[in-house]
């Protein structure tokens, strides 16, 4: 009878499974880490005048003048973070309704229709939908949204006028469109994901439909609709070309959601073409390393999360 | 013998399938009742039109009436939330809320009946009587998932009777529980019975003798058989009840 371990020297006596799984593993993890190490390497690199010239003040200082050979990228870790969390503020009560409309109220026939739809959304490419805020989004925040909010709120430094239509809010409106797609349809999976005796559980004890979705459905499904809403975080973090053309491009620390800002990807496409020295090449790929950590601390933290969640789930 | 609910010409199915045929019983107030019969035979939909949860189910659909003290609850001016209070449920599996602790599990009832104060008193008294209280006593801030299948199944009656129900419905609670675990539950529903009025659909045959008042025998969608426990079960009048509980099938 032949024997199901190997007969090759080094590999004697493991068997043929678990050489297998040594195989693949080893490649799984060998590709990856090295795919990032090299992208990492080549990051470091390439921004190493940068880091040696400016250090850390790099990143605290705000003055960003090519010319003078001034570079600081506060404004655009700013820029980004702001406009993101702008995203996130419009865009996730927004995909949680679609999502909750989707699973708990909309008839089988509407929802057979508008959820692919919604995920169809996700497909239009950015430079199209950055198209559309030039020339709809952008002229409609300038002459309605703007007046109103600083009629109402103008009070507050965040709406002061004057009002551009290229602006951080407009780039916030634009973002929180496409991130919409992707959390509103990872949470229709959450939300569809809940088990039919939750619900029920809410409702025997004489809850209304709502008291039982927002008690008790959306709590259930929050671990998985936490990574949705990380998910679109991490898109709208490093969305580009959308932003870049609606965001009115000018490094300054705006306090006005109503004037213009830049973001972190945003500079880099711009300005890359422009960058003929090598400081200024190596600050725009510092940008890009900031930009890259920050996504990559994003994306872990969300993980984390989902994680725990899904693990003291995984017991019920 | 007071009747507590008293259903008439009930019938209910999803679609175009029918799956309650004509059933009319009254349910006793302050004993239990046990509903048994083959998988299938529409005793989980029978008490699910009891409560009005039947009819959240899409393509769902219900003709007939149960009176509730007196009042048909499928009236068009009677509000199944009202109901759903008013006749609690415990289901065939354990579903605490796993987001919520276990005190939050038993006070979400009261709190969405706009209880604010004294909620303490009302998880006490609900734990107390659902005999968990001695062992959750120094855990209620802990997620009920931490519990045992058995204890988590206590804790939904608990959070059941915190919304103080007249009826309770217990809709196979114990099949996904062990003998002891089973064994404490039949206590509790026989403890209860002092207070509240029960119906639990079993398919198990020995729990519907042990703890059972009144049995009801459902076979493909109609009442074959109903009335006291030890009748049916030593002196069955219908052939198919006799062949059922003897175990020719099922």
């Amino acid at each position: 009878m032949r024997s199901r371990v190997s007969s090759l020297p080094f590999f004697r006596g493991i068997s043929p499974d678990t050489l297998f799984q040594i195989f693949l593993g080893s490649i799984a993890v060998l590709s990856v880490l090295v795919l990032a190490a090299l992208l990492l390497r080549e990051l470091i690199v390439g921004a190493m005048p940068a880091l040696s010239a400016y250090g850390v003040e790099f990143l605290f200082s705000a003055e960003w003048n090519p010319v003078l050979s001034e570079f600081g990228a506060l404004p655009f870790i700013y820029g980004t973070i702001v406009s993101s969390l702008l995203a996130l503020l419009i865009g996730v009560p927004l995909s949680l309704g679609i999502a909750v409309f989707l699973t708990e109220i909309a008839p089988a026939k509407v929802r057979a229709v508008l959820s692919p739809v919604i995920e169809l959304l996700a497909a239009i490419p950015s430079v199209i939908i950055g198209l559309w805020g030039i020339f709809v989004l952008a002229p409609f925040v300038r002459e309605h949204i703007a007046p109103l909010l600083m009629e109402h709120l103008g009070f507050l430094p965040l709406f002061r006028g004057p009002a551009y239509g290229y602006s951080v809010l407009t780039a916030g409106i634009v973002l929180a469109i496409m991130i919409t797609p992707i959390i509103s349809s990872v949470s229709r999976e959450a939300l569809l994901a809940v088990p039919r005796l939750q619900k029920e559980g809410a409702l025997a004890l004489g809850a209304t439909r709502f008291e039982a979705v927002t008690g008790v459905v959306l709590p259930y499904a929050r671990g998985a609709i936490f990574g949705a809403v990380m998910l679109g975080l991490g898109r709208a973090i490093g969305e580009t070309m959308a932003v870049t053309m609606v965001i009115g491009n000018s490094p300054q620390l705006f306090t006005s959601l109503l004037h213009p800002g830049y973001t972190m990807a945003a500079v880099i496409a711009n300005e890359f073409t422009e960058a003929t020295d090598d400081i200024y090449l190596a600050a725009l790929i510092e940008i890009g390393l900031v930009l890259f950590a920050i996504s990559m601390v994003v994306n872990i933290i969300a993980r984390a999360i989902t994680w725990r969640y899904l693990r003291v789930q995984g017991g019920s | 013998m007071e009747s507590k609910i008293e259903v008439v010409e009930l019938n209910a199915g999803f679609g175009s399938t029918h799956v309650l045929k004509n059933i009319s019983m009254s349910i006793p107030r302050n004993r239990v009742t046990a509903i048994i019969g083959p998988s299938g035979c529409g005793k989980s939909t029978f008490v699910r039109c009891l409560n009005r949860i039947h009819e959240l189910v899409p393509g769902a659909w219900v003709r007939g009436k149960v009176l509730l003290d007196g009042k048909n609850i499928y009236d068009s001016d009677v509000d199944p939330v009202d109901i759903r209070r008013r006749v609690g449920m415990v289901f065939q599996k354990p579903n605490p809320f796993p987001a919520m602790s276990i005190f939050d599990n038993i006070a979400y009832g009261p709190k969405i009946h706009g209880m604010k104060k004294g909620l303490e008193r009302i998880v006490e008294d609900s734990l107390r009587k659902a005999a968990l209280w001695d062992e959750v006593k120094h855990r209620l801030k802990d997620s009920p998932v931490s519990l045992s299948g058995g204890q988590q199944q206590r804790l939904c009656i608990a959070r059941a009777l915190a919304v103080e129900p007249e009826v309770i419905l217990f809709d196979e609670p114990c099949s996904a529980l062990d003998p002891v675990a089973t064994a404490k539950i039949e206590d509790l529903i026989l403890e209860l019975r002092e207070n509240y009025t029960i119906v639990i659909v079993t398919h198990n045959m020995q729990q519907a003798a042990r703890i059972a008042d009144y049995t009801a025998f459902f076979l493909m969608g109609e009442l074959i058989e109903y009335g006291e426990t030890a009748q049916i079960f030593e002196n069955p009048r219908d052939k198919r009840t006799e062949d059922y509980i003897t175990g020719r099938f099922g």
